[in-house]
């Protein structure tokens, strides 16, 4: 005899089907029958009760980053929908595998301006990698494997099911489905063994190699794979934003970060090698500085995944289209055991140069306020640089990437393509579920914990261990350091006059503590690792800091500023 | 950089909303769509997109990428006009009085090879198909005589020139890898 059940208990059928454990939503009426199914589901499914959708999104995107699996959200329509685009915008550019459910009107009434109706896929299509409607109940199964098939292969990205009321509440005679082939998709092109040969010579050729490490490395899970690359012919790597935690920080051939705010030495090298070697990176704007100007004296290899990344930016003289995993592996069975060490020493300088201007100044300081460098840097040395780093955006994000240090991979959650304001606090809930076995400390800045402050309200419920790390210095820090260096000091609207967090976090039980004082700071760093669950670490900061070194816009990667005086 | 015409061969599966994923990656690069056509392929379940614009080989390159990237596109391909066979075709509504009045008209309907289908005291129709610059001076001499009362193109089709077939050779190939 057939079995028939409704269209939402076919989706937590498929979501179990899919290994799914834990989603973030919030519900409404164009989703009501489907929360109706999760609540029989509720033991194999953890759901976790947002406070704004946006924040069901974040959390589920920190979840992905650190898990490396497929984060799941759930929102009703019209509204509910879309709040969950800023969060899916920023999983697109940041290739997070996600998959959005949301509740949409019945189909019987689509196009008729029904209450809370929305033209979701419409507003979806240009941000996910796949936006379907399911309009019957039929689809769910198959819709449900296809969009986790999509959401984790190939270059992961955003899918996004708008899931009728009617595909909801109708039956059907359910049977698991399971897609692992389209034919219009390719997700893992193979290169020739002409290509890896090639390759191979150039660095083998090559005597100034330089690898630029993006988070396609930390996706394709070839963190291993990598090293042993780097280690046999002596190529010294440099990280994009993305990419700091899929090589160690103190590994002998990590020279540091790339782009607008990375370490001096990796950015002048870029235009002194002889090849560059970007694997999983996109060549973003933030780490090319002038395109005219960049790495104009090298020959370029270019690894990705996704074949529409080559030559969108910067033109290469080869590209390795497939997954770094095997391709690294590859080119590694072929390249000769070699050293560069004049080519390497010659990071020595500049580092030297960017420790005694920039970095000893910023974590080190003998006086004056607290600042946010020194901050950072005390808190990774008292996790023994083994912590999840989740950043808001500004320069806490700045002042996070650059002074915490990376031992494990899947270590940074940041909104690096977007510039998220907003995303740190919730995403770092998601990631204490991705990797619960870790600790997550997050920095963020007045301005963005604002945005999303209201996820206090999950922390609270959930007892999720997030140490938040609240770097206060009364601005929009990161636009009031850009209308300081370039709008002529017109603080136009950065001021922040804030509330008193402390007694926020005390309203929804969160411990916390306040620190002006950097004697204060040990001891502070202390208590909130060893508080069990959340804390809020309210750090006073200098008001007036710049994040620094500096590429400025329009200006080439060897033209970094250290430092800046009005 | 130079620009160029180029016509544009997209596959794709016939899912809804595939269109609009197509033209957006157009509209946000700043390329004009001069014109489209869409239909059924050849092969079942297939839809065929023509599309024409003026770009430089660069962008063109970038826009079939960004195209085939969407998961349901099985193929885009960029061609210049001498890579393919093409064809526009048209209808253009004429005024009777006004061709009867004048003897040029009819003439110059002849001269260009042009059918007509209709005819009745107040209008006819005539019908050509060609390429673009055929049916433009058609419709320019016709329209210099102040007999035309609608006029309308369609957009370009086109096929290829080349001895074998791109698309049969991708689903034979993906086909191999179906589990
Ligand atoms: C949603 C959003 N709105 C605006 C911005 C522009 N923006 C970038 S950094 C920044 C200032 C951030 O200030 P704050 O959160 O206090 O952090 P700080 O830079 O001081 O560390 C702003 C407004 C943004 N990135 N995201």
């Amino acid at each position: 005899m057939k079995q028939l059940i409704t269209g939402a208990e076919a989706l937590m059928r498929s979501l179990e089907a899919e290994g799914v454990d834990v989603l973030f939503g919030y519900p409404g009426g164009a989703i009501m029958p489907t929360y109706d199914a999760l609540y029989d589901h509720r033991e194999r499914l953890h759901h976790i009760l947002v406070r704004h959708e946006q924040g069901a999104v974040h959390a589920a995107q920190g979840y992905a980053r650190v898990s490396g699996r497929v984060g799941v959200a759930i929102a009703t329509s019209g509204p509910g929908a879309m709040n969950t685009v800023t969060g899916i915008a920023d999983a697109m550019i940041d290739s997070t595998p996600l998959v959005v459910i949301c509740g949409q009107v019945d189909a019987a009434v689509m196009g008729t301006d029904a209450f809370q109706e929305v033209d979701v896929i419409g507003v979806a299509q240009p941000i996910t990698k796949w936006a379907y409607q399911i309009r019957r109940p039929q689809d769910v199964a198959w819709a449900v494997s296809r969009a986790f098939y999509i959401a984790r292969s190939g270059r992961p990205g955003p899918v996004v099911l708008d899931f009728a009321k009617n595909a909801q509440t109708g039956l059907v005679d359910y049977e698991p489905a399971h897609v692992d082939f389209i034919r219009s998709y390719r997700p893992v092109p193979v290169p020739s063994d002409d290509v890896i040969r090639q390759a191979a010579d150039m660095i083998n050729h090559s005597q100034r190699p330089l690898v630029l490490v993006g988070q396609g490395v930390e996706l394709g899970e070839a963190q291993a794979e990598l090293q042993q690359f780097l280690e046999l012919a002596d190529l010294p790597a440099a990280c994009t934003l993305l990419g700091l935690s899929a090589l160690p920080s103190a590994h002998r051939l990590n020279m540091g970060m790339l782009g607008m705010h990375g370490n001096l030495a990796p950015n002048v090298m870029t235009n002194q090698c002889d090849l560059l070697i970007a694997v999983g990176m996109r060549f973003d704007d933030r780490v090319t500085g002038n395109v005219q100007t960049y790495a104009r004296q090298a020959k370029i290899i270019h690894f990705d995944i996704d074949p529409s990344e080559i030559n969108k930016n910067i033109s290469v003289d080869l590209a390795v289209v497939g997954n770094c995993k095997q391709t690294l592996a590859r080119v590694t069975a072929l390249l000769h055991e070699a050293r560069h060490d004049e080519w390497i020493s010659a990071f020595r300088p500049l580092w030297d140069k960017e420790n005694e201007r920039v970095i000893r100044p910023a974590t080190q300081p003998a006086e004056g306020p607290l600042l946010m460098g020194e901050v950072v840097s005390r808190v990774s040395e008292a996790t023994n640089h083994q912590a999840v780093l989740v950043t808001d955006v500004g320069q806490n994000q700045m002042f996070g990437c650059r002074y915490f240090r990376y031992s494990q991979p899947r270590s940074v959650v940041t909104s690096g393509g977007c510039g998220t304001m907003g995303f740190g606090l919730p995403a770092a809930i998601g990631a204490t579920f991705g990797a619960p076995e870790r600790t997550v400390c997050l920095f963020v800045g007045d301005g963005g914990l604002q945005m999303t402050l209201q996820e206090f309200g999950t922390i609270m419920e959930q007892h999720s261990p997030v140490k938040i790390i609240l770097l206060n210095n009364n601005f929009l820090g990161n636009v009031r350091q850009w209308q300081q260096m370039f709008f002529h000091r017109r603080y136009s609207f950065t001021p922040m006059l804030n509330p008193d967090y402390e007694r926020i976090a005390s309203a929804y039980g969160i411990p916390s503590q306040t620190v002006t004082e950097r004697s204060q700071l040990d001891e502070a760093i202390r208590r909130m690792l060893a508080t069990p669950g959340p804390y809020l670490l309210q750090c006073g900061v200098k008001e007036e800091d710049n994040v620094m070194p500096m590429i400025p816009l329009g200006a080439s990667v060897d033209e970094m500023m250290l430092e800046f005086k009005d | 950089m130079e620009t160029k015409f180029y016509t544009m061969l997209i596959y794709s599966e016939n899912f809804a909303g595939i269109l609009n994923q197509i033209t957006a990656v157009f509209t946000r690069r700043q390329v004009n769509i001069e014109s489209l056509n869409v239909c059924a392929s050849s092969t079942p379940g297939v839809h065929k997109y023509t599309i024409t614009c003026n770009c430089t080989e660069e962008m063109a390159k970038m826009l079939t990428k960004q195209i085939e990237k969407k998961i349901d596109v099985l193929q885009a391909h960029y061609f210049t006009d001498d890579e393919i066979f093409i064809m526009e075709a048209c209808l253009i509504k004429l005024s009777t009085p006004v061709m009867m009045r004048n003897a040029e008209v009819s003439r110059i309907v002849r001269h260009h090879d042009a059918h007509m289908t209709e005819v009745n005291p107040t209008y006819c129709i005539v019908e050509k198909k060609g390429r673009t610059d055929d049916i433009l001076s058609l419709f320019e001499e016709l329209n210099s005589k102040g007999a035309v009362l609608q006029f309308v193109r369609s957009g370009r089709i086109a096929v290829t020139r080349s001895t074998t077939e791109r698309l049969d050779q991708y689903l034979e190939e993906m086909e191999k890898m179906r589990k």
